[in-house]
């Protein structure tokens, strides 16, 4: 998987943005991801040449950070947030739902790749709580019935 | 106090439109500052209006300011937009609900300090606030509030808005410079290289949150007396087992009671059984503290917090052996792995909570519980790993009965959503 000349373009946009180009390795990273969906040793290698930087620093830094991907994830990745506010309102209740209508655990990813679910540590939108993003749009307070309607859309069964 | 000061345009329609942040009076504190103040003039305001940091240690704001040394020829601005701490949500809200006016007191304070160059550090999961602060900087720069000369002055600026990519650990503030200088998110050794010293790029750094940031323009426009004279402001994130969460503006120092109220009340009319005061990482109290008044110093006597002003209530019926499991499976989940205080105290401590609540525990799980707490007490490199005592010492005080019922038996075992299940979690953060 090579990086379209208008991501690598973009990187090295990206770069000149910062006095020290190493600084834009983590927005660098993220452009990458959103091409190709995650980031495979190759991109690494690659976002590593643009920024002249070791591929260890490259690796380093997207196996640390829980939004970049080292494995390949589903078209649209599910965080489901399950701490104090949302355990508190029901979070335990979404999961379990969310579990049985994808047939995941979380961690995983739907066999036909549309979906991965995750657990989130906080999504800061406790006033939306249970809550929940998927891909880059939030949700909440989430019901069983509108985790239904957001996946699947009114009336589609599964 | 009755009237809005951070939150009043919060809630506007179109409010992230320069257009309209200007119709409601935007940018007249930068005007006015450029026309009539001098940075000296802005930081000595700051420092009279007696601002405290809003992102959780309650630091003076003026005077971390004058820690940075005036004639240093590069310096830097950074703004931490990583709210993350469980219960605390102000930040999005000011971010997504009024994004000019973050960018007014950044470059306010910009002026002030001398610096050329700031940064947002946002976190990736606020995808919302990223676009609306993408535009409204570009918005900015097209009215001249940003770039070279300013409204036409000597003073020039630039902002960089700089995602992150999932690490609660990034808010640590050196942590946050390590992120953005592109690398792990962990914390450095400080002192003696304390941020406004020695920060981004080894240059003196003023580092300051979304929060506290959004008050300055309002110091600026209205003075430090007027500020304070509004109570000062504080927003308190309140959520959990009430009718209507919400971010609330309040004086310092109201009252949990009060808070609650105004978010609707407890839910079903239930009583209140124990509340965190501060985030997850202050020490949770029980319900005969609901009118102790909320600020650094009464908290501080109770051995908790305001930390970030996140308010979390609990209902009569809420578990608290479930509710600091979770809270420890956090600080696990997030520990960076550098110090083993954290990284094997977070890991033990929910190995042993996981049993109780499994109804595998032992008695003597308890006093081990303590004596990891008490081991964890002030080893830990940096205040994430010190943010799982709190909670530990409230449950093994306050709420001991429950963790002896699950021992004996009494309460049904339950499940924790994230436990430890190697290789089933992604790993990260």
């Amino acid at each position: 998987m090579r990086l379209s000349e208008a991501t690598r373009e973009e990187i090295r946009r990206l770069a000149a943005r910062y006095p020290v180009a190493r600084s834009a390795l983590i927005p660098a990273l993220l452009r990458a991801q959103e091409e190709l969906g995650w980031l495979p040793p190759e991109a690494q290698r690659e976002v590593a040449e643009l920024l002249d930087l070791p591929v260890e620093a490259v690796a380093e830094v997207a196996s640390f950070y829980s939004l970049l991907f080292t494995e390949p994830v589903g078209e649209r990745v599910i965080q489901l947030c399950t701490n104090v506010s949302c355990l508190l309102n029901g979070a335990e209740v979404i999961r379990r739902h969310l579990e049985e209508r994808l047939g995941i655990r979380p961690g995983q990813t739907t066999p036909d790749g549309r979906y991965t679910l995750r657990i989130a540590e906080c999504l800061a939108a406790c006033d939306q709580a249970p809550c929940m993003i998927v891909g880059t749009e939030r949700y909440g307070p989430l019901t069983p019935e509108l985790v239904d309607r957001i996946l699947f859309g009114d009336g589609e069964r599964r | 106090m009755t009237e809005r000061v951070l939150l009043r345009h919060v809630g506007v329609p179109g409010q992230e439109d320069i257009e309209t942040y200007l119709r409601h009076g935007g940018y007249e504190a930068l005007r006015r500052a450029l026309r009539e103040l001098s940075p000296e003039d802005v930081v000595e305001m700051v420092d009279r209006s007696q601002l405290r940091g809003r992102g959780g240690a309650g630091f003076p704001t003026g005077r971390k300011w004058k820690f940075v040394p005036k004639d240093a020829p590069v310096k830097y601005l950074v703004v931490n937009g990583d709210e993350g701490e469980p219960g605390t949500f102000k930040d999005r809200t000011l971010l997504e609900g009024d994004p000019h006016l973050l960018l007014e007191g950044m470059i306010l304070t910009c002026y002030a300090m001398g610096i050329r160059k700031a940064f947002i550090y946002l976190r990736r999961e606020f995808y919302q606030a990223y676009r609306k602060l993408e535009r409204a900087i570009a918005q900015a720069y097209e009215h001249g509030f940003l770039g070279e000369r300013i409204l036409g002055t000597d003073f020039s600026c630039d902002i960089v808005l700089h995602p992150g990519a999932g690490a609660y650990i990034a808010g640590e503030e050196t942590a946050l410079l390590e992120s953005l200088e592109g690398k792990r998110a962990m914390p450095r050794l400080k002192p003696p290289y304390f941020p406004a010293v020695m920060g981004l790029y080894n240059q003196p750094t003023v580092l300051n949150n979304v929060e506290t940031m959004c008050c300055i323009p309002w110091i600026v426009k209205h003075g430090p007396e007027w500020w304070l004279a509004q109570g000062p402001p504080q927003l308190y994130s309140v959520s959990g087992h009430v009718n209507r969460p919400g971010v609330i503006e309040a004086p310092l120092g109201t009252t949990a009671r009060e808070l609650i109220e105004r978010a609707g009340g407890v839910r079903g009319g239930r009583r209140v059984k124990a509340f965190y005061p501060g985030g997850t990482s202050s020490r949770p109290l029980r319900a005969e503290h609901l009118d102790v008044p909320l600020n650094h110093e009464s908290l501080a006597k109770l051995g908790s917090m305001l930390g970030s002003g996140a308010v979390i209530i609990m209902d009569e019926t809420t578990d608290m052996v479930q509710v600091i499991a979770r809270v420890c499976e956090f600080y696990r989940e997030e520990s960076c792995g550098k110090c083993t205080p954290c990284r094997e105290g977070t890991r033990w401590v929910t190995q042993i909570l996981d049993r109780i609540l499994h109804g595998r525990g032992r008695m003597e799980d308890l006093d081990l519980l303590e004596s990891i707490a008490r081991n964890m007490t002030g080893t830990c490199f940096c205040p994430l790993g010190e943010s799982v005592p709190p909670s530990l010492r409230a449950g093994l005080e306050d709420f001991r009965d429950e963790f002896v019922a699950y021992i004996r038996g009494a309460r049904t075992p339950v499940e924790m959503p994230v436990r430890i299940r190697e290789g089933i979690l992604a790993p990260g953060g």
